[in-house]
């Protein structure tokens, strides 16, 4: 007897569609629903391939189960329910419904068992998360929307570039385990990293993400690089530049942090930082490592999704994200500060929170592996972490100096949101072992060795000691910080325009040129053209008709002879 | 999304919260210095595993943190001082 899988994909594919569809209660209804359908349908998944389709001629598995599926495609469905939960009374109904096909996206890419599907999946991803984008309402937002689709469909060209020489090369499609060994796997891998924001294009998150609206940056965190995460997991275990692609993100978002006056913007360069860990742990790839990155990932979905909801709740009460602006927030959002702090405690991996519990597990398989070097960065990256994110982010936007501001708290349903995620956090970190054993492989690990917490402490709370004496050096300023896409935002459209002008005065050049020859020649054309030019000047009908008969005749003639 | 009316003298007016009053912060920080120093002297008591050696060394974490925290601060203010640029940078 086979059973019929239903393809968890689809029934968010369906939500989109509804939420278009319905109205009112109907529609709030979907939008809760529809996640929560999906999350059914993700553990009624088997282990190993279970739906197959043909397409264009080749065998597909759009469904494949497994534990690392599993635990992606869960998270997917959790954060479709909670962003739902958070956005549905406050986002317009296209947002909902584009976030429910852009979750969908992330939890086809989850179960794909093949390149192709892959593909799909990551496209429905790219458009609809332009349209969440776009969502944010603002000029701003439009381009930095367009900014932001132009770097994904470039991605996905260059993805597909790569997916369809491993097909023609290999003659298979299936995803299994390679290195970036020539063309086509570089191809991958790089279409693959642009998703996860590595260099040299990190900055189109920090672009994109905070033009959005106050609900739409909370979906936004969530899918794209992480799903990008776990394309890298089943693709490229143990690629060794990786580690390095890793480490180089983790203090580029903690840097460019730390520069940044915009409170969602931090929130978003700190996604880099984070998402650095997990491509960090693909690329030492131990099995240890790559718990290390799905745990992460898991976790991270959570707490970033958090602290973007209580950034989204600020500017959603006050309209501003602006750090310099805002301050002593927690007077009268007492709910929304709580659950800001315990995000960003969570984001520093501080005891009994779920980063403590997932991030220790990468810092600990590069000790295994005797990588020195990784270890000590990752530790002073974590130390980082508690600096740009941990502490900067609440202190700015709810403590700091007295804003004047007076917002009310959280409405109801963000309230539930940043709650149920608030006790996420906590329970993932006090009680890990039920989590651990959702991982792909088996885990032996305590991670609450008292030795370790006291290391972490050590760490973290220096580095709190360091914010706090460093202040003065770190005054909020009305600045932006320029990064690689001012290659191609102000030099290439410098350079095009500067094209334009050259090709403009070149043809206006060669104009004037060709008149001026045409000036030089008109007086020796004149002669035999002119008015009394032998051709130019009129003739009498006499000689003319003369002429006639003399031609005439002579054609005669030649024509007899 | 109207934010509410900003007025300065609010702060003023309403009495003081009680977590920003001076004689608070100056008690918060005495209870920071006190943990910090309890994080480290508890390393008597705890035995910190060195997995490579200076890992394992007195304080480690303590001084590792706070220095590679004031490492990072100064790269990102030398870093700043090239790159940063006014908000409507990219407004045409």
């Amino acid at each position: 007897m086979t059973e019929v899988v239903v393809p968890p994909a689809l029934i968010l594919l369906a939500g989109a569609v509804l939420v278009g569809l319905t109205r009112g209660a109907a529609r709030s209804a979907v939008v809760l629903l529809a996640p929560l359908a999906t999350l059914w349908a993700v553990w009624q998944v088997p282990d190993g391939v279970a739906v197959t389709a043909s397409f264009l001629g080749y065998e597909i598995e759009p469904v494949e189960g497994g534990a690392l599926r599993r635990l992606f495609a869960t998270i997917f469905a959790i954060m479709a329910f909670a962003g739902g939960l958070f956005a549905f009374r406050q986002a317009k109904w296209y947002e909902l419904a584009a976030a429910h096909a852009y979750a969908a996206g992330a939890v086809g890419v989850a179960f794909a068992g093949d390149l192709i599907t892959l593909f799909l999946y990551w496209e429905l991803m790219a458009i609809f998360s332009t349209v969440v984008v776009w969502c944010g309402g603002t000029p701003a937002a439009r381009a930095a929307g367009i900014r932001y689709a132009i770097m994904h469909l470039l991605g996905g060209v260059i993805l597909k570039v790569g997916i369809e020489g491993v097909v023609v090369h290999t003659g298979s499609v299936q995803i299994e385990p390679m290195l970036a060994g020539n063309f086509d796997t570089w191809m991958i891998l790089i279409g693959i990293l642009i998703n996860t924001a590595a260099p040299p294009v990190s900055a189109w998150l920090a672009d994109a993400y905070p033009a959005s609206s106050p609900t739409g940056s909370v979906f936004l965190s969530a899918f794209t690089t992480k799903s990008a995460v776990l394309a890298l997991i089943l693709l490229f275990p143990g690629e060794p530049v990786l580690i390095w692609v890793g480490l180089y993100m983790v203090f580029y978002g903690i840097v460019y942090a730390l520069l940044e006056n915009d409170a969602r913007r931090i929130l978003a360069y700190s996604v880099v930082n984070q998402v650095g860990f997990m491509v960090c742990a693909v690329g030492i790839g131990t099995q240890l490592a790559l718990n290390g990155a799905a745990a992460h990932a898991f976790a991270h979905i959570i707490y970033k999704a958090l602290l973007f909801m209580s950034a989204g709740v600020v500017l959603y009460r006050t309209g501003i994200t602006r750090c310099s602006d805002l301050g002593g927030l927690f007077r009268t959002m007492p709910l929304t500060t709580l659950c800001g702090i315990i995000g960003a405690l969570a984001i520093s991996s501080f005891p009994l929170t779920s980063g403590f519990t997932t991030k220790t597990l990468i810092s600990v398989a590069a000790e295994e592996q005797g990588l020195a070097l990784v270890y000590f960065l990752l530790a002073a990256a974590s130390a980082g972490v508690f600096l740009h994110a941990g502490i900067k982010f609440p202190w700015f936007v709810f403590f700091q100096k007295d804003s004047g501001l007076r917002p009310q708290d959280a409405p109801w349903n963000m309230a539930a949101a940043m709650l149920l995620f608030a006790a996420a956090c906590l329970l993932l970190g006090i009680f890990p072992e039920p989590f651990w054993a959702l991982l792909p492989y088996p885990v032996d690990y305590d991670a609450y060795a008292p030795g370790k917490v006291l290391f972490y402490l050590q760490l973290l709370l220096f580095s709190g000691l360091a914010f706090f004496l460093l202040l003065p050096l770190m005054r909020r300023t009305l600045t932006i910080t320029l990064d690689t896409d001012w290659l191609w935002r102000v030099l290439l459209r410098r350079m095009s325009e500067r094209m334009l002008e050259l090709v403009q005065s070149t043809g206006t050049r060669l104009l004037e040129a060709l008149t001026r020859f045409g000036e030089q020649q008109a007086p020796r054309l004149r002669r035999p053209f002119g008015s009394s030019g032998v051709l130019g000047r009129t003739w009498q009908i006499g000689p003319t008709a003369l002429w006639i008969v003399i031609l005439l005749s002579a054609y005669l003639l030649l024509y007899y002879l | 999304m109207t934010g509410p009316e900003r007025d300065p003298d609010d702060g003023r007016r309403e009495t003081e919260h009680w977590l920003v009053r001076p004689s608070t912060i100056r008690m918060l920080w005495i209870a920071f210095i006190a943990v910090l120093g309890l994080t480290v002297l508890a390393q008597l008591v705890i035995d910190v595993k060195g997995y490579f050696g200076a890992d394992g060394w007195f304080g480690f974490g303590a001084v590792f943190g706070f220095l590679s925290c004031v490492a990072m601060v100064l790269a990102a203010k030398a870093l700043g001082v090239l790159l940063k640029r006014p908000e409507d940078h990219y407004d045409d």
